[in-house]
């Protein structure tokens, strides 16, 4: 949420509003169409594209290649993954990656919005893939959080934890917390299936189901009824708090109660 | 390293330059309330008010009680948790402290002592229980002069066999029909179409792009009137599916699997949980439970952790709906080892050779 | 209003006594004396968190209904409406979301039992280390003993009653693991479940055990825990005017009617604030239970979280190629579960509930010892007792390596390698630094008393040497640290009499002998005033 919010007043702004006005006419027709996939590039103009490519070269060929063809063993080539994928790893940070590690991290985007925009437009142009979702697609508002939930448990529970705190996968590799994730990178990531993430295609877990899963995760932000969470990652955190909280604290009063008075 | 005589024991202690002389109790040291009586009104204040909290949080968690409305919000039951919490922890701990710190301060503390008696009866007390209980076996018959073996030995049979009047039925009756059996089957038949979990509904084999993961039910286990859980616990299965050129097809299961799309048994053949976490870069299925790796590619023989198995491939074909289902139940028990495995899954197999559609 | 207040109570007091003879009993447990010390506290501590536990029970059993029938729930929570669950499942989201307190009870109830588990591990270390276990308290250890494995069973069943996915996917492990008992396993789990997992019965099966069966072994239990402990008196740590023929301490009226009876208190209100602060058991999170869904951190409470760490980490492959599941003449053998789940378990309760005896053969003492030990002073116990925690330790840490992995960002591959091979070093090595560190007191013990505290100030010798003045110790002082008895290994009559007849009872002996050498044969004696004598005539 707090990304969104920065986004909000972000110079960009406008732009970004115009390209979501966009983006809603485009998704409404891909909402009609059971087609999983849209072409970004529509609602993209020939200077985003342009400028995307201009982006891209400077920014992205070197491990992608300049015609984004992938560079075997570097990096894969991103004809078709389509504009989702792009807005997703480049938006939150994953790429460009820094250093190569099990996976790439999540860090502070290294490009505006509307760059960001151009180089997905660029991206898309190259061949059709996954448009970025319209704003209504992912408004937690509009879905249903119940139906999240069974949808989430099944399909992604199992790596992001039971209200998506996070995990481990193999070797170093972990399915990040979700709750700082804006619901248009969540949408994103169940369509493109980045890194180990398997893909959630639109007929898997239809639009709507993806919304409500957002909807689900949103509800999260309204915390737990019991207190602190703890990380809500399970009996292991409670574990911990019993021994060192509770019963460090009943150990000192012994203490104290066994030490003799002055 | 010199061996010396155990310093505790006072026989031998008395001048005897081996052993150094319990200097007896510490001299007792009396604290400020016991000399001022400034300190000891002043600790009795104390004791007081920690009391008066007591109250205090009593009355706070019953007016908390009293007027917070739960509506069903998140943010009203936490904070009436949290009100209601700490007035029981100021009741509670207020007394506590209360009642601790009067016995620290205010208490006389000067130790005493108890002297301690072996807990050996007397020689005398153990004389005098043998002896009734000698009494007691000659007057009955079980021991001494006159015994009756028959009568015990009746009477110790009878008292074995009894409790199993008892337990037979108990123990009969909690295993329902006893058919273990029933773990080697599943309700997946031939023809019978793959759908997702929870909705159920059918998978087409162009739904499926390289990279997805579904996670799949069999067709109608939702209607299911009984034995619903019982069979999504033995049937739950993940289809895969992979570049084609990634998946080494296993001898013998060559059309088990339709152009990369690949389905496994979702339990795990360690003990049981659900094997979900698919890495589709490295094609590795993860056990969150206990961190068995399968890999996808190569037939989910095991790269890590504390299984042995592979997972059981569910065979799988498209139909001409363009749906995928199964070619028929799995080929073996599915889940973790158990001591007539094999002997189940021949079952499985013969039963399989009828195409899995007499059941 | 005084007076009529004592004669009120006078006369209440005569009617009880003509009719139980009350009064000796009072006469006898008034004024019995308890030492004093924090770590004689820790046992309270699970008395008191089982009390909280029935308390805070009472309540919840009003409101959860233990049934597995599916209903569908209809209650404020958004992230639920609509979704088929057990009667189980949705009776602890009502009482959670629309019982005012109900939460706060539930949250009680499980701290509290994280708590009465923890305190009773602590409490058996502290008479672990002590020696407090030794004649004539091995049966109390016994029955302990039995209380902590009591509590195991209390909390998996309690765990387990709310039918959520993530006690669901605990109790299925369960199946598997008693499935894989060699020939009647399979039997077993349709006697536990009723029929295949999960059934529809076990619910109400574990409900019952958990309220009536096994709360009511340990009331007993610790009923005769607590008889047991008037009965002996209780231990004391070594100081002056403290023997093994008597007790040394406060009356139990008033002052530890007051401590202890406040320490309720204490406990009470420190689980309470937990409970209003920190979410336990969130089982909203986690959803009703059904077979398909499994998150990550599955995981059971800690207390059962080594027997789940065994399970990560045994190789279903020894070294790749050797099978830990083995077919035998068409049967299935399941080593990789047998191994962990229950001879591991087996072994290491079997040790400690045995360790006694164990300790018993080695000294060959057969006095009773109510002076407790200072660890130090049991080198080979200490050791054992800390080998025995770290193994302990690196199981809940396996258990937890996907947490511990996700936190500091390291492989959960890499952590199970080093914990498969570190289970076998780490507690060996713990067990030497540890025996190491005690001798090392123990030098520093004597150092202390042969040549008195530092003291820091320097002086200077007539003929120029300077040195510091050590200060001698007190009595008292000196006591505490040479008041330990000196056991020398045990001295066995020789295999063969005179006749050359072989002596029966011998390789027992032998074996005794072998273990008291393990435990014995090196060790730091206490000073004798002798050496005391001669040191300071040294420094004079």
């Amino acid at each position: 949420m707090n990304a969104l919010a920065r986004h909000r007043y972000h110079r960009a702004a406008p732009v970004v509003l115009v390209l979501l006005l966009l983006a809603i006419i485009a998704g409404v027709a891909a909402a009609v169409s059971t087609a999983s996939s849209a072409d970004a590039a529509t609602t993209a103009t020939a200077d985003d594209v342009t400028q995307g490519q201009k982006l891209f070269a400077a920014n992205c060929a070197s491990c992608h290649g300049l015609d984004a063809q992938g560079t075997t063993g570097v990096a894969p080539s991103l004809v078709g993954v389509g504009a989702a994928a792009v807005d997703f790893q480049v938006g939150t940070g994953r790429m460009p990656m820094q250093a190569s590690g099990p996976q790439a991290i999540a860090k502070r985007p290294q490009f505006t919005q509307d760059q960001i925009n151009q180089l997905a437009a660029y991206v898309a142009s190259l061949g059709a893939g996954p448009a970025i979702p319209t704003a209504e697609q992912v408004d937690p508002a509009l879905g249903d959080p119940a139906k999240g939930m069974e949808l989430f448990r099944t399909n992604c529970a199992m790596c992001h934890g039971s209200i998506g705190g996070g995990g481990a996968l193999t070797q170093g590799k972990y399915a990040p917390n979700l709750w700082e994730t804006t619901p248009t990178h969540i949408f994103e990531a169940m369509l493109t299936g980045p890194q180990s993430m398997p893909v959630f295609n639109n007929a898997n877990i239809d639009p709507e189901g993806k919304r409500d899963i957002i909807a689900y995760l949103k509800a999260q932000d309204q915390g737990s009824p019991g207190g602190l969470r703890l990380g809500s990652i399970g009996p292991v955190a409670e574990g911990m708090w019993g021994w060192l909280v509770a019963l460090g604290l009943i150990i000192a009063s012994t203490v104290w109660i066994g030490a003799r008075s002055s | 390293m010199s061996t010396t005589e155990n310093p505790t024991s006072h026989e031998s202690a008395d001048n005897a330059p081996e052993s150094f002389q319990d200097p007896g109790l510490p001299y007792h040291r009396p604290r400020r309330a016991d000399v001022d009586p400034k300190a000891d009104k002043k600790a009795e204040r104390q004791v007081a008010a920690l009391f008066g909290l007591s109250i205090l949080g009593t009355i706070i968690a019953i007016v908390s009680y009293m007027t917070l409305k739960m509506d069903g919000q998140i943010e009203s039951i936490r904070f009436t948790n949290m009100a209601i919490g700490f007035g029981i922890f100021l009741a509670m701990i207020g007394i506590g402290l209360g009642a601790i710190h009067w016995a620290k301060t205010l208490m006389r503390d000067h130790e005493m002592v108890e002297e301690r008696h072996e807990l050996r009866s007397s020689d005398e007390a153990r004389e005098g229980a043998i002896q009734n209980l000698k009494d007691g076996a000659e007057d009955s018959g079980i021991g001494g002069v006159k015994r009756r073996p028959l009568l015990v030995g009746s009477l110790v049979t009878a008292m074995l066999a009894a409790p199993l009047a008892l337990l037979w039925p108990q123990i009969g009756n909690m295993g329902a029909n006893w058919n273990t059996g029933e773990f080697a089957h599943t309700m997946w038949r031939k023809g019978m179409r793959l759908t997702r979990d929870p909705e159920g509904t059918p998978i087409k084999a162009s739904d499926v792009t390289i990279g997805s993961a579904f996670h799949v039910i069999p067709e109608g286990l939702n209607d299911l009137e009984h034995g619903k859980l019982e069979e999504k616990a033995k049937a739950v299965v993940l289809l895969l599916r992979l570049d084609p050129r990634d998946l080494n097809l296993q001898p013998g299961r060559e059309d088990w699997s339709f152009d990369g799309i690949i389905a496994f048994s979702k339990i795990c053949t360690h003990v049981g949980c659900p094997v979900a976490l698919y890495e589709q870069q490295t094609h590795h299925l993860l056990c969150p439970c206990h961190q068995s790796t399968f890999d996808v590619a190569n037939g989910a023989k095991v790269v890590f952790g504390p299984a042995k198995r592979p997972l059981p491939q569910l065979p799988i074909a498209v139909d001409d709906e363009g749906y995928i289902v199964a070619q028929s139940d799995f080929h073996e028990p599915i889940g973790p080892s158990y001591w007539s495995r094999l002997k189940h899954t021949s079952d499985g197999l013969s039963s399989d050779e009828t195409d899995g559609s007499s059941h | 209003m005084g007076a009529r207040l004592d004669s009120a109570a006078a006369g209440t007091a005569n009617y009880v006594d003509e009719r139980t003879s009350i009064g000796g009993f009072f006469k006898f447990f008034a004024r019995k004396l308890f030492p004093d010390h924090w770590s004689f506290m820790l046992g309270e501590i699970a008395l008191y968190s089982f009390i909280v536990l029935l308390l805070s029970g009472v309540f919840l059993t009003a409101f959860f209904v233990p049934s597995m029938t599916e209903v569908t729930y209809d209650g404020p929570l958004a992230t639920m409406q609509g979704v088929e669950m057990s009667e189980a499942f949705a009776s602890t989201l009502h009482m959670s979301f629309e019982v005012p307190g109900g939460l706060l009870m539930r949250q009680i109830h499980h701290w509290s039992a994280l708590l009465f588990t923890a305190a009773i591990v602590t409490h058996m270390a502290r008479v672990f280390f002590t020696g407090a276990f030794r004649k004539p308290r091995e049966l109390n250890w016994l029955v302990g003993f039995t209380l902590m494995i009591l509590s195991l069973a209390a909390g998996f069943s309690g765990y387990s009653l709310p039918d959520d996915v993530l006690s669901g996917n605990g109790l299925r492990i369960i199946e598997g693991v008693t499935r894989s008992i060699p020939i009647v396993g399979e039997y077993i789990s349709y006697w536990i479940f009723g029929g295949q997992f999960p059934g529809e019965i076990l619910i109400p099966r574990l409900f019952t055990m958990h309220i009536l069966l096994v709360p009511g072994l340990i009331l007993v239990l610790v009923a005769l825990h607590l008889f047991l402990v008037f009965l002996h008196k209780h231990t004391q740590y070594p100081g002056g005017g403290r023997t093994h023929k008597n007790v040394v301490g406060l009356p139990l009226f008033p002052v530890y009617t007051a401590k202890a009876g406040g320490f309720f208190f204490v406990v009470f209100g420190i689980v309470a604030l937990v409970a209003a602060l920190f979410t336990i058991n969130p089982v909203w999170n986690y959803g009703p239970y059904d077979p398909s869904p499994v998150s990550a951190g599955t995981q059971p409470d800690w207390y059962i979280l080594f027997v789940d760490g065994a399970l990560r980490l045994m190789p279903g492959w020894l070294f790749d190629v050797i099978p830990m599941e083995w077919e035998l003449w068409g049967y299935t053998l399941s080593l990789n579960l047998l191994i962990p789940a229950l001879i591991m378990p087996g072994l290491f309760f079997g040790f400690v509930a045995l360790y006694p005896w164990i300790e018993s053969w080695a000294t060959g003492d057969r006095g009773e010892k109510h002076v407790l030990d200072r660890p130090r002073n049991a080198p080979v116990r200490t050791g054992i007792g800390v080998a025995l925690i770290t193994f302990y330790v690196i199981l809940v840490m396996e258990g937890s390596n996907d947490i511990i992995a996700n936190l500091f960002h390291l492989s959960l591959n890499d952590l199970t390698k080093f914990f498969r091979i570190g289970i076998f070093v780490i507690p060996a090595l713990a067990f030497w630094i540890t025996r190491r560190i005690c001798f090392g007191l123990q030098r520093k013990d004597r150092e202390l008393v042969l040549h008195g505290k530092e003291t820091g100030r320097i002086v200077r010798h007539e003929h120029g040497e300077y040195v510091e003045v050590h200060e001698p110790l007190t009595d008292q002082e000196r006591w505490m640290l040479v008041s330990y008895e000196d056991i020398a290994p045990l001295e066995i009559e020789p295999e063969y009499n005179d006749r050359g007849v072989r002596r029966k009872g011998y390789r027992w002996d032998r074996f005794k002998q072998r273990l008291s050498r393990i435990y014995f044969e090196k060790r730091i004696s206490p000073v004798t005033p002798e050496e005391l004598a001669e040191a300071q005539h040294a420094h004079h």
